[in-house]
């Protein structure tokens, strides 16, 4: 099995459990699919054939067989199961898919998992601690407001977290500057920038 | 996105190797292979179906040997080519000795991208000319040599008005390599003869007749590191860039300077424009107009008038004109009020 989903349970059966158990009964159809073609070596290689890596999704080994042209963000989406990373724009120009590789928040749209072997990467499903308590900027995400709609949050409550961590949430000023990745079209700026300040103090706390 | 071949590398002479296995016979306007780094740019014109390589060679990995490294001894500094912008914009040394550098990395991209993108791939980086990156345009002579130009008679807002030609007027769109040029930088370079430098002045290229030529290098050759010297203007230094909205945008204007002031006379100053050029663009005839000159406030609008001295605007962006002279004015002004 290419993924692991423990939290698939058969009595809480919602939209999120549903598509997790969807892509991991396509995947499996998937391998069936290819294993004739590793099978016969080529004369020219197959850029279609799978490609074997390993990635590090918050604290947790996935082996995945994909095509290499799989980005980050459709892996953790459509192939791991972790739908919190939101698709916008999928060409950079929004931060809807922002997650952090080894504690430094990037683009997970314009990364292709590939690129990604010994690497460590944190999405927004890995911020709370395993008893369900939310990181401090979720937290203050709901205590402040910091949303409408919510589809941008995820990248937002990640790119801040990281924000905070560089030491560039000194300022509002500065908070606006290194936010401004993230675009919110329900315009809630001003209430993300009273969250991360919030956020700021509690995380220096702990 | 077309598929393609993928292979991962640990060194210089192994990502040379891979480029060109699947390289043979190609011109090298018409690569088949790519390199990957931060994949800001090449990923998103993958996507779009702008780029189409055979051949990805993922080069993130060198970022562990000196191609990754920044170094700063004597007077000199050498910025690996994997160095990710943001490590360089926040860099105590860079900021402290070369403002123009850092500021030209800050005020660029957004932060995730900046934690992405190297200095390599970020002096490389493609215009933004919506038509070069819209397929669905067949008139693009830098993506189909000869097909003609859609901006030409298009919406040319953001085209650029300096070093254009009647077969290309898009917009070198970085910040970094203005930065680069008027601090008379040198490009380190890989290639299939070893290590070579040059300026970076001799590496873009004007459109001229051949717009899909857009650098001097060869097939294959991979930029390992820029190489600046600290010099008496490189602390009066700082970047201007004037937007359509204040963060995350690609520069109207925008100006890199940097100046030696003896009280108000001016030794030595070192001016780049950008959001205005085809290429990253050094302004001579205004440095020399400025040279042992009081910089007061007609010395600097003679010095804008003669960095636009050979603008030619289109129907859209001939106020990149005057924006591009006041961005300049502006930049000087605050250059000669600087602390150092």
């Amino acid at each position: 099995m290419a993924s692991s989903n423990e939290d698939t349970g058969i009595g809480l059966w919602n939209r999120r459990n549903f598509l997790v158990t969807s892509v991991v009964s396509s995947m499996s159809i998937t391998f069936l699919d290819q294993s004739p073609a590793n099978a016969a070596p080529a004369a020219t290689p197959d850029l279609r054939a799978p490609y074997a890596t390993t990635i590090d999704v918050n604290g947790q080994r996935y082996h995945l067989a994909i095509d290499v042209r799989t980005t980050l963000l459709d892996a953790l989406r459509d192939h791991i199961g972790l739908t919190g990373s939101k698709k916008g724009c999928d060409h950079g120009q929004c931060g809807a898919c922002t997650v952090m590789v080894n504690d430094r928040r990037v683009l997970s749209c314009l990364t292709l998992v590939a690129t990604l072997e010994g690497r460590n990467v944190t999405t927004i499903e890995g911020l709370s601690q395993a008893d369900g308590t939310l990181h401090p900027m979720q937290q203050a995400f709901i205590d402040h407001d910091a949303f409408q709609c919510g589809y941008c949050t995820p990248g937002q409550i990640v790119s801040a977290v990281a924000c905070v961590k560089e030491g560039h949430a000194e300022t509002d000023a500065d908070i606006r500057e290194y936010m401004s990745g993230n675009l919110c079209r329900c315009a809630a700026y001003p209430n993300i920038v009273d969250a991360i300040k919030q956020a700021k103090t509690k995380m220096k706390e702990a | 996105m077309q598929p393609f071949q993928f292979s991962r590398v640990g060194d210089l002479q192994s990502a040379y190797s891979a480029f060109c296995a699947a390289d043979e016979g190609a011109d090298e306007a018409h690569s088949r292979s790519q390199y990957l780094a931060g994949g800001t740019t090449l990923i998103d014109l993958m996507k779009l179906g702008v780029m189409r390589p055979d051949r990805v060679v993922n080069i993130n990995d060198l970022d562990q040997t000196n191609a990754g490294r920044i170094e700063f001894a004597g007077n000199r500094l050498r910025l690996g080519a994997l160095a990710r912008m943001s490590t360089v914009a926040d860099h105590p040394d860079v900021r402290r000795d070369f403002p123009v550098i850092a500021e030209s990395l800050q005020l660029a991209a957004s932060a995730q991208i900046r934690n992405m993108a190297s200095l390599g791939g970020n002096v490389l980086q493609r215009t933004r000319c919506s038509y070069f990156r819209d397929t669905s345009y067949s008139n693009c002579n830098k993506r189909e040599p000869g097909s003609g130009c859609a901006a030409l008679d298009g919406i040319n807002r953001g085209h650029a008005v300096l070093g254009i030609s009647e077969r290309c007027i898009a917009t070198y769109p970085g910040d970094f390599a203005q930065a680069l040029i008027a601090l008379d930088a040198q490009v380190e370079v890989m290639g299939r003869k070893g290590p070579r430098e040059l300026p970076l002045a001799n590496l873009h290229r004007q459109p001229g007749q051949t717009p899909h030529l857009e650098t001097t290098l060869g097939p294959g050759e991979l930029i390992t590191a820029f190489r600046i010297t600290r010099a008496p203007f490189t602390r009066r230094s700082l970047f201007l860039k004037v937007r359509d909205r204040q963060s995350y945008e690609f520069a109207l204007a925008s100006a890199a300077v940097a100046i030696d002031l003896d009280r108000d006379t001016v030794k030595q100053a070192r001016i780049a424009l950008g959001g205005v050029a085809t290429v990253p663009w050094r302004a001579h005839e205004a440095e020399a107009s400025l040279k042992n000159r009081r910089l007061d406030e007609t010395a600097m609008s003679r010095a804008a008038d003669l960095a636009f001295a050979d603008a030619r605007p289109r129907e859209h962006n001939a106020f990149k004109i005057e924006l591009g002279k006041r961005t300049l004015i502006r930049a000087l002004r605050q250059a000669a009020a600087m602390e150092i």
